[in-house]
């Protein structure tokens, strides 16, 4: 596949997922249950991005000793659980990185 | 009765507190596709197409790590399934307008815009309130697509040793802010980043978002059932 088919597809599904409910729903046809579920989906998804990218290494391994990129992403944690600004979250945990890469 | 250009731009100005946090998001985007390897003109065709950082970074990242496009384009179903809830809501508010219109609303319905409209949308009896939701969505276009071009032009001169990379799961963490605070967001967030750090490997076709984001969601459905027996008891 061409990188643009992909990102053509890509788009093609962003974009249905978008559009899908607008067209198809006359009033409210989903009920509080599964609203309720679809308000995790932020919370099941993005971890699967996160985890991997802090834990493993680029050949998949993990890598808990020597690892800066632990302490940085717990900094970015707790500032961002204490002030909820997204900027100082992404922010903290890069300086932190850049801190423990070139100078400690 | 306000106007449509009224209401467009009320929609911006409510917005626009929002749109802070999408710059540094677009850059990192600009900045890592030509990093990967994409060319100047592709990383602006994903912005243009996609329009959805979430997906965009989600691209990236299999891409990078060679993921089949089957898998990437399923991944960034999963990433946007949250969509399908955020049409559900609009939906009774724009029910009656003409396909045209929904057409051009759905490709606006991203996560700042929606954020901001749902609240306008609930309160307005304007027929004409749909312009609410157009004026912040094409706020948020036009950041995303102007940060977009600016990563691609930094993308060019940042060197690779700043580890760059590393903002991916950083612009994630920063999405899931509110979420660590909740106990159960926190017990699923947890449950799909072990069922994809320990898949990672073992999964085949780096399914691993996938399989993890399903665990979650499963967690999830288990949770809330229990917890909401107990509340009703």
């Amino acid at each position: 596949m061409s990188d643009w088919t992909l990102i053509f597809f890509c788009g093609a599904i962003t974009y249905l997922t978008r559009f899908l409910m607008i067209a198809i729903l006359k009033k409210e046809m989903f009920n509080d249950r599964i609203r309720e579920v679809l308000s995790y989906v932020p919370s099941a998804i993005f971890p699967a991005i996160i985890f991997p990218a802090i834990f493993l290494d680029n050949f998949g391994q993990f890598q808990f000793e020597d690892n800066p990129k632990i302490l940085a992403a717990a900094i970015a944690v707790i500032v961002g659980v204490l002030s909820r600004n997204i900027i100082a979250t992404i922010f903290s945990g890069l300086a932190s990185y850049w801190f423990l890469i070139f100078v400690v | 009765m306000k106007s449509s250009l009224e209401i467009f731009f009320k929609g911006v100005i409510d917005v626009s507190p929002l749109m802070i946090p999408v710059v540094p998001f677009g850059l990192i985007f600009g900045i890592l596709a030509i990093d990967i390897g994409f060319s100047p003109l592709t990383t602006m065709g994903m912005s243009l197409i996609i329009f959805g950082g979430a997906s965009q970074i989600v691209l990236l990242q299999l891409f990078s790590g060679g993921a089949s496009s089957l898998v990437i384009i399923s991944s960034v179903g999963a990433v946007n399934s949250r969509h399908l809830l955020y049409g559900a809501v609009v939906s009774e508010h724009v029910s009656d307008l003409k396909m045209v219109w929904k057409i051009l609303i759905s490709y606006f319905l991203i996560d700042q815009a929606f954020a901001r409209s749902n609240d306008y949308l609930k309160k307005s009896n304007e027929k004409n309130k749909h312009f609410h939701l157009i004026g912040g969505g094409a706020t948020c276009w036009v950041i995303w697509q102007s940060t977009t071009l600016l990563g691609i032009l930094l993308g060019a001169a940042i060197p690779e040793k700043l580890g760059l990379s590393f903002a991916v799961p950083l612009t994630f963490i920063a999405i899931l802010v509110n979420d660590f605070r909740k106990i159960l967001n926190l017990i699923v967030i947890i449950v799909s980043g072990l069922v994809a750090t320990l898949g990672f490997n073992l999964i085949p076709y780096k399914a691993y978002v996938i399989v993890a984001a399903l665990a979650g969601l499963f967690t999830a459905m288990i949770l809330t059932k229990v917890i909401g027996k107990k509340n009703n008891e």
